[in-house]
């Protein structure tokens, strides 16, 4: 008898937990999102957030690559994507599900060295790091480099190119960048998450570039702009397309975003390298959330804009402490409009 | 006395699902009369004679096993399989050439295995050449020579090296090995043996060397236990025999040690060779990560396991994913290829002289 009604007690908590779960289910929208790495911290950031204000919408994101987040929005099984280069017609026209590209924040690459006895901020040219990684510039003191550094002692040694192995956003940029300043790099090697390096050693991650790149003497490599501020490493300045030596910062960056503003398409599909202005930054880049225009759950589509009209008010502010450039104001107007697309 | 009588009484009742227990066989018995007389003999017999020959219980029992190690088929078959179909792109677009080019470039899309295969290959061996002469050394010098004081700290410390997870090795090999390599081994290696020309060209102190030297470190632990468990099998009294006959300590070890215990030795350097084919993040580490064939071991070269790790998750295009599926697929034919080498080496080296001393 007593068991019978102990069983008949715990029969009953559990079908109270069920409802219980079933009610929370039917009110809180689940939305789940994968891609790209790079916007990682700041997108977990704005999602937690967003969720402690809202507590019926929990998003969820996972970083497991450009190149995932991709395939994941074309086939439909996430509610959203994230990706740090634009994806190609040739993706779009395949994708089962029909994507629109929505700017976040922007990122930007810096390049590193590490030359004993030498404390000064090197300027790099932009063809100058083309030919690095080509491997026709070899040796440091070269007339080039010397060049753009007047006063500085640059020994002669073979400068080691370091380039990342793994395929990801950085390298994206980065090469994207070389393409369009270098014929011989867009025509030798093009610009991809991963590409065919000419010479040089690759390392993984953000933190192998820099970990090789601080432990080899006269080594050369290029880092995220965030990861280099969070770890304090000096970086050089290159030149931008008015001629102007800078180094990168948010504002630098959301300079260059705000001078590729005038020409962008509507479909956010920009590259903004090697901008034009004084103060652009010329390595910067988008990073973009992949957002279905036509998601088979009307209550998902509301959230995900919802989301997106808070992003522009609220997260953008929060980018700078994170070390990302926020949008240019043109380009937040721009999505504001756009939301209203997301059905 | 009394508790031994007991025993056929208790025996009886606890297996539960016997359909006849001990109370009940007399009675059965009877109805058999050749079995009658042995059943007063011993009720034992008597018992294991009227529960069942035991054929189902064994038939199903090698069933069950069959299935298992059928399961082993089933999921190589399987993974097979699931390679070579979702590489089809890949193979169709360069068919078995694949794994004889030397291209790699995912932007124009033209994809090649060679360089992966040479170094996931080269680096492996020649972390065999250096781990199995060391592992051995441990091995003898454990069972054989060590002082009982010093054993149990050096099994134990080998064994630990074994569990420490790849990433810890590759981080060490960054912070230790590479700088070491660059400044001292490097420069020495170049100033004795440059000649060769194996170690030529610029030293940064990553590259397959390097890769080889941080692989042969795993995979010591590994061969050194199981050579020293399998030194341990051989009987005592095959070192007694051996020494019985005036030989010294160096001959026993070799005439009744190593010479009865090679085909296990054999088979300790195999897991070895597969761990190193296979170990992805410290290669990967240390290794520079470009794919070319060099004769030079200072050179940076790319495995087939590291090419995977680093590239498969932004891998965008249909056939640049294809193609790294399909470098999978190489890895797993280079791993059936080299083991299925070494068995042949085993057999060739084993067929005419089994294991005895003489």
């Amino acid at each position: 008898m007593h068991l019978s009604l102990g069983g008949y007690v715990n029969l009953k908590v559990i079908a109270a937990g069920i409802l219980a779960m079933v009610s929370v289910g039917a009110n809180a929208q689940n939305i789940n999102g994968a891609g790209a790495t790079f916007p990682y911290p700041i997108y977990s950031k704005w999602f937690s957030e967003y969720s402690q204000l809202h507590s019926n919408v929990k998003i969820n994101y996972q970083s497991i690559g450009s190149g995932g987040g991709i395939r994941q929005v074309s086939e439909g099984t996430v509610d959203f994507g994230a990706t740090d280069g634009p994806m190609t017609d040739q993706q779009l026209k395949d994708a089962k599900v029909k994507v629109m590209h929505i700017p976040t924040v922007l990122g930007a690459v810096v390049p590193v060295y590490n030359i004993p006895g030498v404390n000064k901020d090197i300027n790099f040219s932009s063809d100058v790091i083309a030919d690095i990684y080509l491997g026709k510039i070899t040796k440091w003191n070269d007339g080039r480099i010397a060049k753009d550094n007047p006063g500085v002692n640059l020994p002669d040694k073979a400068i080691l190119p370091v380039y990342r192995s793994d395929g990801s956003g950085t390298t994206y940029i980065f090469t994207d960048f070389l393409s369009k300043v270098s014929p011989d790099w867009s025509s030798r090697v093009g610009h991809s998450t991963s590409v065919k390096w000419p010479t040089g050693i690759g390392q993984k991650g953000n933190e192998g570039v820099a970990g090789m790149v601080r432990q080899s003497p006269y080594s050369f490599g290029y880092v995220e702009l965030i990861y280099a501020e969070t770890n304090k490493m000096s970086f050089g300045a290159v030149r931008n397309a008015s001629g102007k030596f800078l180094k990168a910062s948010t504002s630098g960056v959301t300079a260059a975003a705000a001078a590729a503003a005038k020409t962008m398409p509507a479909d956010y599909r920009v590259s903004i390298t090697n901008a034009p202005g004084a103060d652009s930054y010329p390595i910067s880049s988008f990073t973009w959330l992949l957002i279905p225009t036509h998601s088979t759950d009307p209550n998902k589509a509301k959230a995900l804009a919802e989301f997106l009209g808070w992003m522009l008010d609220h997260g953008e502010n929060e980018a700078a402490a994170l070390t990302y450039a926020p949008l240019p104001k043109q380009v937040q107007d721009m999505v504001r409009k756009s939301i209203a697309n997301v059905k | 006395m009394s508790s031994t009588r007991m025993t056929p009484e208790r025996e009886s009742r606890s297996p539960l699902p016997v359909p006849s227990p001990l109370p009940n066989a007399p009675a059965a018995s009877s109805t058999d009369a050749a079995s009658g007389a042995d059943a007063s003999l011993s009720p034992i017999r008597d018992f294991l004679s009227k529960r069942g020959s035991g054929r189902l219980a064994d038939n199903s029992f090698a069933a069950v096993m069959l299935l298992c190690a059928c399961s082993i088929f089933a999921i190589v078959i399987f993974i097979f399989g699931i390679l070579v179909v979702h590489s089809r792109l890949s193979l169709m677009q360069f068919g078995w050439k694949f794994f004889t080019r030397q291209a790699w470039d995912p932007v124009s899309g033209d994809f090649g295995a060679l360089p992966f295969i040479y170094g996931t290959i080269a680096t492996s061996l020649l972390a065999l050449c250096m781990a199995v002469p060391l592992a051995l050394g441990v091995a003898v010098f454990l069972t054989e020579l060590c002082p009982r004081p010093l054993r149990a700290p050096i099994s134990f410390l080998t064994e630990l090296l074994a569990a420490i997870p790849s990433v810890v090795y590759g981080l060490w090999a960054v912070f230790v090995l590479v700088p070491l390599m660059r400044d001292v081994i490097g420069p020495f290696l170049y100033k004795t043996l440059g000649w060769t020309g194996f170690f030529e060209g610029p030293n940064f102190g990553v590259g397959l060397l390097t890769a080889s030297m941080i692989l042969a470190i795993m995979i010591l632990p590994i061969i050194s236990s199981l050579t020293r468990d399998i030194m341990n099998a051989v009987p005592n009294s095959q070192r007694e025999a051996v020494l019985a006959l005036g030989a010294t300590r160096w001959e026993m070890i070799r005439i009744g040690v190593l010479r009865n215990s090679r085909i296990g030795i054999v088979g300790a350097v195999m897991l070895g060779l597969g761990r190193a084919l296979g170990e992805t993040m410290a290669v990967t580490m240390v290794i520079g990560n470009h794919p070319d064939i060099s004769k030079s071991l200072f050179a940076p070269g790319y495995t087939l396991a590291s090419v995977i790790a680093n590239e498969f998750s932004e891998a965008t295009g249909d056939l640049y994913l294809s193609a790294l599926i399909e470098i999978g697929l190489a890895l797993f034919l280079v791993t059936i290829v080299v083991n299925a080498i070494a068995r042949l080496m085993v057999w060739a080296v084993t067929r005419n002289a089994p294991a005895r001393v003489n």
